[in-house]
């Protein structure tokens, strides 16, 4: 979906963040500070924002897309509200985490890395979490979820389709 | 505060009189408190409510106004996470596990009042028939032994004191007044400790170099970007001793004349930063860092910078491109760092590991060091134990232990009864290893030898439900997604192997299949620019030594012998089925046909290979072939 991002939606976060980039003017190698309160502030990091940056460190805006796209935390477009992430390191890896997200891909129709169409759910494939004591780990936003079964998945998955459903409805009105 | 030298011993001294009853480092039975609940504030036993366990306690000790007698501790990783929450209750050392919240209040209540542990929620593994055993003496940890773990489960991380009243920040004491930058690095390299991180550089000598080089502009910078997957050696030290990596970093920075540190950490460690933020704002109010350090001529100041999620940052010229704030991707060495890195000074780079033991060295002396480990890896290396194995957590062993030993007697071998199949070392570098090898003794040599690593640490053990072509297929996986795509070999030729590899998983490989894997192999060995393409075949040409049997399955009879590719397999229910109909009711595609209390059918055709009808089945009566 294609989201545009409008600066008088977000004023009070703007201001905060032109403070922290004020903090950061005129010392070097502090771009991925930036772009960690960026992308934690807004979600994203869009173009509005990558030329706030580029002004206030001097650094092209070229530059700042070329970093943006190599680190895996970083996104160019919103993430859903409810970002469920399934580990596939090697410990739940072994201990049948790819079924999980097969599972996954069926009840909500999105590939890992996709929204869903109405921005509730996004599907990320993360990287070892290390807490592969619980393997398999599933995290539901900050939520880890342990030793998770495809049973017990389909009734996560149930709860929070209805959660957010009802999340999805106040905000369409 | 700032400290002055004599003022450490002074908190440590007092500080201790409250830990007493934690039975280390030394027993003092006497002090303020009757009980001590220690609670393990990890990652993992967080992630199962930890966090609210350790309220619970508060709670309830609050309500009855004990908590001059009560001590409720915060502590890093235990070990054992597979048992976690984990709960120690002192004096005794009792070893609670699988704690849950309403558990708090029976412990509380029987336990902590009562004085009568609870058998029942007591590791198992811990009760006798004439006794209960305490933590320290339980197999998993009896056959450890722990250096760089020494303080993770003891004292609460978030407080300075506690490290103080462990020996902490008293070998940099020691170095900072009575020792020479020379000295230093003459112990640390007659210590032979060698890089934990995975390559096993001699890491007195990586000091020597960077000290060699004119200043007055030098880093010193940890490497706690630990990206291998199932590796979680890193995140505990920090979560659970993050001062003693900031003391090692200060020696350091002392011995090859840097007056500034980072701390290159993943971003996906939300624990393990906090700690070492509240750590460093500690060290600096205590005058550990910063101007004139406990009041001697040395300055140094330490800050974090936080990855953003890319595997090829743990290489080192790569992580150095990240902290200077650029796409992380590696170039050609030499230059060392030790002689052109961060900003193109001569930088010491070493892993949180490798820090973790500098204290130990320069505080007890390098001989005493090496009485552990064997003669060219002496010391210990930790081990993030995972996969089909009893004893998930976090094992530290003395170098030259056997992979058997640490699989079976500390691992505790695999459950369910199933068959050891492999235990993988060194993650998407390393390689599986088999059965036949597991007497190997894990030092830097020896597992190089025999086709794998030592890598970060981390330890997958692997059953006969594991298919070993999957497994090379999942590392390739892994490898085509991290490759920064500087170099050709690495770009290029994984992306070549991952497509062979997931043909042959799909039943769709040829007989030739081999011959190309093995000189893609040999070209992304040879020809990719950083370590990281360099070993990216490790986990492909290691299987198909040890498992060629499996490859040659896939491609010849087109059959997965673990049951594991999907293309590969079919799903059948024997006679033990009891006609239940769960499976026909759960079955997506309704393709399984039978009446009540008759055995049921699977139609192969119209099946997708979902598993579900596995899943389900109250009898075990679906098996797959």
């Amino acid at each position: 979906m294609a989201v545009t991002f409008d600066p008088n939606e977000h004023k009070e976060a703007l201001s905060e963040f032109a403070a922290t980039l004020d903090r950061l003017r005129g010392r070097r190698g502090v771009l991925m500070q930036a772009l960690h309160e960026a992308q934690s502030r807004f979600g994203h990091i869009p173009p509005y924002v990558q030329e706030l940056i580029s002004d206030a460190l001097d650094i092209p805006v070229s530059m700042i897309y070329g970093v943006i796209t190599f680190y895996a935390r970083f996104t160019l477009e919103p993430t859903g509200r409810c970002e469920i992430g399934v580990c596939l390191g090697t410990a739940c890896y072994v201990k049948g985490s790819a079924r999980l997200i097969e599972d996954i891909e069926k009840a909500l129709g999105i590939k890992p890395g996709q929204t869903t169409e109405d921005g509730s759910f996004t599907l990320t494939a993360t990287r070892c979490v290390g807490a592969c004591g619980l393997a398999p780990v599933v995290t539901v936003n900050q939520d880890v979820h342990g030793r998770m079964k495809r049973e017990e998945m389909k009734k996560l998955l149930a709860f929070l389709k209805k959660e957010y459903a009802d999340m999805a409805a106040e905000v369409a009105q | 505060m700032k400290l002055a030298r004599t003022d450490l011993k002074a908190i440590a001294e007092k500080t201790i009189e409250y830990m007493h009853l934690r039975g280390l480092p030394e027993d003092h039975p006497e002090g303020p408190y009757k009980k001590a609940v220690i609670i393990c504030r990890g990652t993992g036993c967080t992630s199962s409510q930890s966090d609210k366990i350790m309220e619970r306690f508060q709670t309830l000790i609050a309500a009855d106004k004990n908590e001059s007698s009560i001590e409720v501790v915060r502590t890093g990783c235990f070990g054992l996470c597979e048992a976690g929450p984990v709960v120690i209750v002192h004096p005794g050392g009792t070893f609670y596990s699988h704690v849950k919240v309403d558990d708090a209040d029976i412990i509380y209540r029987e336990h902590l009042i009562g004085d009568q542990p609870v058998k029942k929620l007591i590791y198992p593994d811990a009760v006798l028939e004439d006794g209960i055993l305490p933590y320290s003496e339980v197999p998993f940890t009896m056959n450890q032994k722990r250096v760089a773990l020494r303080n993770c489960g003891h004292i609460d991380p978030e407080r300075i004191e506690e490290y103080l009243a462990h020996g902490g920040y008293q070998a940099l004491e020691k170095v900072l007044f009575d020792m020479t930058p020379e000295a230093v690095i003459a112990e640390v390299t007659a210590s032979g400790l060698r890089g934990l991180g995975g390559g096993g550089f001699p890491t007195g000598r990586k000091w020597q170099f960077t000290a060699a080089n004119p200043g007055p502009e030098k880093y010193v910078v940890c490497n706690a970007d630990e990206g291998d997957p199932g590796a979680f050696m890193d995140r505990s030290i920090l979560e659970g001793d993050p001062h003693t990596v900031i003391e090692a970093m200060i020696i350091a920075g002392y011995a090859i004349g840097a007056a500034q540190g980072f701390i290159y950490i993943r971003a996906e460690y939300p624990i393990a930063v906090q700690r070492l933020e509240i750590a460093i704002r500690q060290a600096e109010d205590a005058g550990l860092l910063g101007d004139r350090i406990l009041g001697s001529d040395f300055s140094f100041r330490l800050e974090l910078r936080l990855g953003a999620g890319a595997f090829v940052c743990g290489e080192e010229t790569a992580l150095i491109a990240s902290i200077e704030g650029n796409r992380g991707m590696p170039r050609n060495k030499p230059p060392f760092p030790a002689n052109s890195g961060l900003w193109g000074k001569p930088t010491l780079i070493n892993n949180v590991e490798t820090y973790a033991n500098i204290p130990v060295i320069l505080m007890n002396g390098a001989a005493s060091f090496r009485q552990t480990g064997t003669e060219k890896s002496p010391g210990t290396k930790v081990f993030a134990l995972g996969g089909k194995i009893k004893n998930v957590g976090l094992v530290e062993v003395p170098m030259g232990t056997t992979l058997r030993q640490v699989v079976y007697d500390i691992g505790g071998g695999i459950p369910n009864g199933k068959a050891f199949k492999a235990v993988q070392t060194g993650g998407p570098s390393g390689g599986c290893i088999g059965a036949e090898k597991l007497d190997t003794p894990i030092d830097f040599d020896s597992l190089k030898a025999i086709g794998s690593m030592m890598g970060s640490g981390g330890m997958i053990v692997m059953d006969e439900d594991n298919c070993m072509v999957d497994v090379a297929r999942f590392y390739m996986d892994f490898i085509t997604d991290e490759s920064c795509g500087k170099c050709t070999p690495c770009r290029e030729g994984t992306k070549r192997m991952l497509e062979i590899l997931e043909r042959i998983c799909d039943g769709k490989g040829e007989k030739s299949d081999i011959d190309r894997l093995e000189s893609l192999a040999v070209t992304a060995q040879q020809a990719s620019l950083c370590a990281l393409g360099q070993t990216a075949a490790n986990p492909v040409l290691s299987t198909l030594k040890t498992f060629r049997d499996e490859y040659d399955a896939h491609i010849n009879e087109k059959r997965c012998p673990a049951g594991v590719c999907t293309s590969l397999i079919s799903f059948f229910i024997t006679d033990a089925c009891i006609g239940c109909t769960k499976c026909a009711r759960n079955c997506p595609v309704s393709c399984i046909a039978g009446t009540v209390k008759e055995r049921h059918v699977i139609d192969r055709d119209a099946c997708i290979r979902c598993g579900i009808c596995q899943d389900v089945c109250p009898v075990n009566a679906v098996i797959r072939k």
